[in-house]
């Protein structure tokens, strides 16, 4: 038998579906998540093509792509990120409402990539907890919407309570209902 | 371009005979005269490019090369500027487009532009104590504070060197053949102590 977060039976009298409420929270946000573009070098104009018809990463709800953090979900850091743009970066990822996901896209925004040098952070998730990682140098579109999917999947399956660790400090977020 | 009229005229002026283009090197006191007296009479009204260099052997440590484009006479012209003690008159007053350039000299040499309306650094932070493209600099880098005080409290990252040693993309030769592309070997950069 296939666990479903949905229960549905016909027979039931007035078309009942009955479920929890973290299901339906996190089925709202997983078709939700709109991205704060954090383009800073060439994986951004990959996730340009992400965000064009051929594409379409409004396909997953993710289309509108907020440039103010208050009002985005999800931080797609694409790019080269260097010690001076790191600062940025944090204070933006602080400047999010939770709940809140990051997505490190490509080589340099994963590890510094081929950039070891006296400028380059090796690595966001020195400065941010980063939730999905995707290779690439650039990383085509279809990769990124992979990514996406991936993340999509990692908030179905998030619990009444968003528990994140960071350099040993544990995040949480509740869910109020 | 005429260059008997420069070397007459600026007396300090060595003719450096450049292969490419007509090239001078000009002592700084005479330099704001001498790219006024080009950009005015000569017709080099674009700055083409500014950057500074590292010099050991020469008598001053850094230079600075400044081309000039002549717009109407589709020329170049070069000019090699010594820095002594590391100083040398800005050009920003004759040629705008000089600022960042200079700037970035400033930022990666240290050389310090006289009269500049705005010395600041320019891409690396205003509190980076070194000059990153002096020979002595490792390429890897030197451990400082992180840029934000408040950032590095709540992630207690700093800025690390990062040789490439040891790094993804070096080989320790092995097996590769000797066409097989990889990066050389920097760790003359990277372990001798700084001197």
């Amino acid at each position: 038998m296939v666990k479903s977060d949905f229960g549905y039976n016909s027979k039931v009298e007035g078309e009942v579906i009955v479920t929890r409420a973290d299901a339906v929270v996190n089925w709202v946000r997983s078709h939700s998540v709109w991205p704060m573009p954090m383009g800073l070098a060439c994986c951004a104009i990959e996730l340009m093509a992400a965000g064009g018809s051929r594409f379409d990463i409004s396909r997953f709800g993710m289309e509108v792509m907020r440039f103010s953090p208050r009002q985005a979900d999800c931080m797609i850091v694409a790019g080269t990120v260097t010690y001076k743009m790191a600062e940025v970066v944090r204070r933006i990822y602080d400047q999010m409402a939770e709940p809140k996901w990051v997505v490190a896209m490509g080589a340099c925004a994963s590890t510094g990539g081929m950039y070891r040098s006296y400028a380059t952070l090796q690595g966001v998730d020195n400065i941010v907890p980063v939730d999905i990682y995707i290779s690439g140098c650039p990383p085509r579109p279809e990769a990124l919407l992979d990514g996406m999917m991936l993340l999509q999947e990692k908030i179905r399956q998030e619990g009444g309570s968003l528990r994140r660790t960071f350099r040993g400090r544990t995040i949480e977020t509740k869910i109020v209902s | 371009m005429d260059a008997a009229a420069l070397t007459s005229r600026f007396p300090a002026t060595q003719d450096l005979a450049g292969k490419d283009m007509p090239t001078f090197r000009v002592a700084g006191a005479d330099l704001l005269a001498a790219v006024a007296w080009l950009r005015d009479t000569q017709g080099f009204d674009l700055l083409a490019d500014l950057c500074g260099l590292e010099l050991q052997a020469r008598p001053a440590r850094f230079g600075v090369v400044i081309h000039l484009l002549s717009t109407t006479n589709k020329e170049y012209v070069r000019l090699h500027v010594d820095a002594a003690d590391d100083r040398v008159p800005s050009v920003s007053s004759l040629h705008p487009g000089a600022n960042w350039h200079e700037r970035e000299a400033y930022d990666m040499f240290g050389i310090v532009f006289e009269g500049h309306p705005d010395p600041r650094r320019i891409l690396m932070w205003d509190a980076y104590p070194y000059h990153p493209l002096r020979k002595d600099f490792p390429l890897a880098g030197i451990e400082v504070p992180f840029p934000a005080a408040d950032v590095a409290e709540v992630t207690g990252q700093k800025v690390e060197p990062a040789p490439m040693m040891g790094g993804p993309f070096v080989s320790h030769g092995g097996k590769l053949s000797e066409g097989e592309p990889s990066a050389l070997d920097q760790s003359w950069t990277e372990e001798k102590p700084k001197a």
